[in-house]
């Protein structure tokens, strides 16, 4: 009996102990992560706990760095040569982004199952298809080929490396311990995965198979009508007019017409509308100073940590500050004494889908160009945390992968099935070289040939100096394209589809101190119908671009603060336009109460979406609804079967404002004959009845920001790590487009003059870790809109109220 | 008290330096080293290992002005109190220390039965 109850005890005992030390599913090992000896408490920096002067000894630095940091935890680094600021910088953002870099190349390098076991094993699969270690490891190459970039990736490696080995596991970043998993090696491909990564973001979707069935469906005829190649209302980033200072290639030849055979499987991931960016810049004619003033704040996801990082990076030959991709060097935005710039995502067509025809069913040999070319097979190999490992054969064609080869549910629907990519983040390109010269850029000359090496994505790079000039390149490696070449599906069996080079880079479309006294961008098309090249039929809409426009043109003695309040307009220039005609559509008949409530709330309204507005609540689930109701039967899957997309929101507008007899207009899958006052009529009263059942009558429950609910979510998205229902305006198609989960992820102004003054802020704070008080403190600053000065460092002693903190880190 | 502060001592410094669940075997070895009742040793245990963890846990809870523990609390869901998060380490960690000592001081018994009754 006492044996039994020893033996019970101490099973009972070493199986608790067991229990609480191993990650069961999602639930975290207990044991090691309550443990205030090693788990998670060792996170929680105290408040007041950041060293103001420290020396490290790092095995690998050539020669002392001097690092200061000011009162929001910005590294500012003064190296003595290129290999130890790198080296400096990796060390720096590791030390307060580890887990995040490291874990977006997980994502990137289709990893995650690694981590978090057999739940994420179909994303993983979906990114090694979409070939983004293929696209990485090329770039890679190209850029440890040049003696520069090579310096730079792998003393930032290092740099990571050295502070990764200084870690116990009760150091670990917080993550870590909640996941269960270990830091690993960083080496140069990892920086190259997350700008593939970033390419994913801005450019890896398509619409070729959605169209195609669109035409298989509706014919030329319609599609010409409904999806233009050009909008109504446009006012492109190069205004129409520039004159061309190059003589242009002539384009393939478009082949014979070619429909493309109608897939059953296809897209529903259209790209978010808000990933998209505002950049502007004034010239000295225009601003108060007499020096040109630019500013730029890229819209992506709204995450903690941060996407971005701020660091000042000195050197022999360089001092620039900005904002940096935790897990890619140099400065990505930014400024230095005597320029500044910024970038917007240019959303050029480079990713196309090419049809194949396959000698047999073992899918080992396509037909191109009259032979039969053999498919090249690449065993991905996949590690599964608490599972065995999975293989998983990738087919490429010389086009690049072929991203689905069988009938699958495909990651993301709009991946047609046995088709090959062509994609501009599979070519080598050396984008770290493009950054690094422009860190170092003096004037407008350095500016474009830092732009010549820049592949993906394509940005719209936009530019000042205090030598007064200004300029904005969309820039990046366009293929030469015969007109709509991608639009549809591609025939991959003649070689008059492939792209058939690209278009020179000094003839990317750009423009230098146009008369207009100002350069910007925010998605839209990139020229008119004058520039010569292909580069897209559609682009982002004309709304933020054209408010944008509109209000620079009219400033006079600009400032930063006059961009600064630019960047948070709240004007919605498609409830301007289309909010009268909607009101108009349900007038003459007698409106139910609560709707007639709703109509004359709608009546007063100025078309801000301002956070208190009611306006923005209701016009956008009324004008969303109509847009439905008007589309659904004709291009909804439900109704006809088929992955289309429907028509863009100018070709709409163009409908509801000037068809009242279009065809689409009547639901045909009711017998009733259905009018545009049906209509709108109709989605009126979805609006209000929905507003009404989730917050009562009409009233200030219904404001714009409750209904709207910005969300900063944590990175892996933990309950109670991120910030929840911001109380912020804007929205899609706004200048300030802050919508549920995207948004400007970091604004800056930047002044230029004899001494350059700078201001910016993120959705977030320096530190990655939930632990620490500056892991989210820049928030409140973002939220309302503010901007706060950046400390911009002569000199590693230079003194400076904000700036307290002084480390040396030292060779070992 | 002897045992709880044997064990306290032991698994404080131990943990310092080793894993968490190093406080298991020194638990057990305690209580198999200094004789006593079960539900004494059990109480010593849980008292030893739980104490080193809920004073720690409170000492970073109070320099870090309850930030982290308030998210945890928040994600395992424990409503957000940071403090509920530093009873449940001391609770959990207690719960082992108490257990691995009860083993140690039955498995004692099984060997021998105690030389001398319990003292009251």
């Amino acid at each position: 009996m006492k044996w039994i109850k020893a033996l019970l005890a101490t099973a009972l005992s070493l199986a608790l102990t067991w229990v609480l030390n191993t990650k069961q599913g999602d639930i975290p090992p207990f044991g090691k992560f309550l443990s205030p000896f090693q788990g998670f408490w060792r996170n929680a920096e105290p408040a007041n706990g950041f060293p103001v002067a420290q020396t490290l000894t790092l095995p690998g630095l050539q020669q002392p760095v001097q690092v200061r940091f000011d009162d929001k935890h910005v590294p500012h680094i003064f190296a003595q040569n290129d290999h130890d600021l790198y080296f400096a910088q990796g060390y720096l953002t590791a030390q307060d982004r580890l887990w995040q870099m490291d874990f977006v190349t997980h994502v990137a390098a289709g990893r995650l199952s690694e981590i978090v076991g057999p739940a994420r094993l179909e994303t993983d699969r979906f990114f090694r298809r979409m070939g983004l270690k293929f696209g990485a490891e090329k770039s890679t190459a190209a850029m440890l080929a040049d003696p520069t970039t090579r310096t730079v990736l792998t003393s930032y490696s290092d740099g990571i490396n050295a502070y990764i080995q200084s870690l116990s596991p009760r150091d670990y970043p917080f993550e870590y311990k909640l996941l269960d998993y270990a830091p690993e090696p960083w080496e140069p491909i990892k920086s190259s995965l997350l700008l593939k990564y970033m390419a994913f973001d801005l450019s890896g979707r398509s619409d070729d198979l959605r169209l195609s069935n669109a035409l298989g469906k509706y014919g030329p005829a319609v599609v010409q009508d409904l999806f233009p190649d050009y909008p109504q209302r446009e006012d492109p980033i190069v205004p129409v007019g520039t004159p061309l200072d190059f003589k242009p290639l002539p384009a393939p030849p478009t082949p014979p017409s070619f429909t493309a055979a109608m897939s059953n499987k296809v897209a529903q991931n259209e790209p978010d509308p808000e990933l998209g960016s505002n950049n502007f810049a004034v010239d000295g004619k225009k601003s108060a100073s007499g020096f040109p003033i630019l500013a730029n704040d890229p819209h992506l996801q709204l995450n903690l940590p941060s996407i971005w990082y701020q660091v000042q990076l000195s050197a022999p030959g360089v001092n620039v500050y900005g904002v940096t991709i935790p897990g890619a060097p140099t400065v990505i935005i930014g400024f230095n004494d005597q320029v500044a710039w910024g970038v917007t995502n240019v959303a050029a067509d480079v990713l196309d889908f090419y049809q194949l025809k396959f000698k047999d069913a073992s899918q080992r040999e396509y037909w191109h160009d009259g032979h039969w070319k053999p498919v090249r097979r690449v065993v991905e190999h996949i590690v599964v945390r608490g599972q065995p490992d999975r293989y998983d054969t990738v087919l490429y064609t010389h086009h690049g992968p072929i991203v689905y080869d069988k009938d699958e549910k495909p990651f993301m629907t709009q991946t047609p099935t046995r088709h090959a990519m062509r994609w501009t983040a599979h070519d080598a390109d050396n984008e770290v070289l493009a950054f690094y010269k422009l860190n170092r850029a003096r004037n407008y000359q350095d500016y474009t040939a830092a732009l010549s090496t820049y592949g993906s994505p394509a940005q719209n790079f936009i530019f000042a100096s205090s030598q007064n000039d200004i300029a904005i390149w969309p820039n990046g490696r366009f293929p030469l394209k015969w007109r709509n070449q991608g639009k549809f599906i591609l025939d991959g069996t003649d070689p008059a589809y492939d792209w058939q080079g690209w278009i020179p880079q000094q003839q990317n479309p750009h423009v230098k101190n146009p008369a207009r006294g100002f350069v910007s961008s925010a998605n839209q098309f990139s020229a008119g119908p004058d520039y010569p090249y292909y580069l897209n039929w559609q682009y982002g809409s004309y709304e933020r671009g054209h408010r944008i426009n509109e209000r620079l043109a009219r400033m006079t003695r600009v400032t930063p603060d006059s961009l600064r309040l630019l960047q948070t307009d709240n004007l919605n220039l498609n409830a301007q336009l289309m909010l009268p005609r909607m009101l108009s559509l349900v007038q003459g008949q007698p409106l139910p109460a609560a709707q007639q409530k709703v109509y004359d709330e709608l009546s007063r309204w100025n078309y801000f979406y301002e956070a208190d507005a009611i306006g923005p609540s209701i016009f956008e689930l009324w004008y969303s609804n109509l847009v439905k109701r008007l589309w659904d039967d004709d291009f909804g899957l439900q109704a006809t079967g088929l992955e289309m997309r429907a028509p863009s929101r100018d070709r709409t507008n163009t409908l509801l404002l000037q068809e009242p007899t279009s065809r689409w207009i009547d639901d045909r899958r009711t017998p009733a004959k259905e009018t545009l006052e049906t209509l709108a009529r109709l989605s009126l009263q979805f609006a209000t009845d929905s507003l009404t059942r989730k917050f009562g009558a009409l009233g200030p429950e219904w404001r714009w920001a409750h209904q709207k609910s910005t969300d900063i979510l944590h990175l892996a998205q933990l309950p109670g790590f991120g910030r929840l229902d911001l109380n912020v305006g804007g929205g899609a198609g706004i200048v300030n487009a802050t919508s549920e989960r995207n948004g400007p992820s970091w604004r800056m102004v930047v002044a230029l003059g004899p001494q350059v003054k700078a201001y910016g802020v993120y959705p977030g704070g320096q530190s990655g870790n939930p632990g620490s008080a500056y892991y989210e403190n820049l928030i409140d600053t973002w939220s309302a809109g503010q901007l706060t000065e950046l400390v911009f460092l002569r000199s590693p002693d230079e003194k400076h109220p904000r700036v307290q903190a002084a480390w040396t880190l030292q060779q070992k | 008290m002897r045992l709880f502060l044997v064990i306290f001592v032991l698994c404080a410094v131990a943990q310092y330096f080793l894993p968490w669940w190093i406080v298991t075997p020194l638990a057990f070895a305690a209580a198999f080293g200094l004789p006593t009742s079960g539900g004494r040793a059990f109480m010593a245990g849980f008292n030893g290992v739980g104490m080193g963890w809920f004073m720690l846990a409170v000492w970073f809870n109070v320099k870090n002005e309850g930030l982290l523990a308030s998210r945890v609390a928040q994600l395992l869901p424990l409503g957000g109190s940071s403090w509920a998060v530093v009873i449940l380490a001391a609770v959990l960690s207690g719960l082992v220390g108490g257990l691995a000592a009860l083993a140690g001081s039955w498995t004692r018994q099984a060997l021998a039965p105690p030389p001398v009754a319990p003292a009251r």
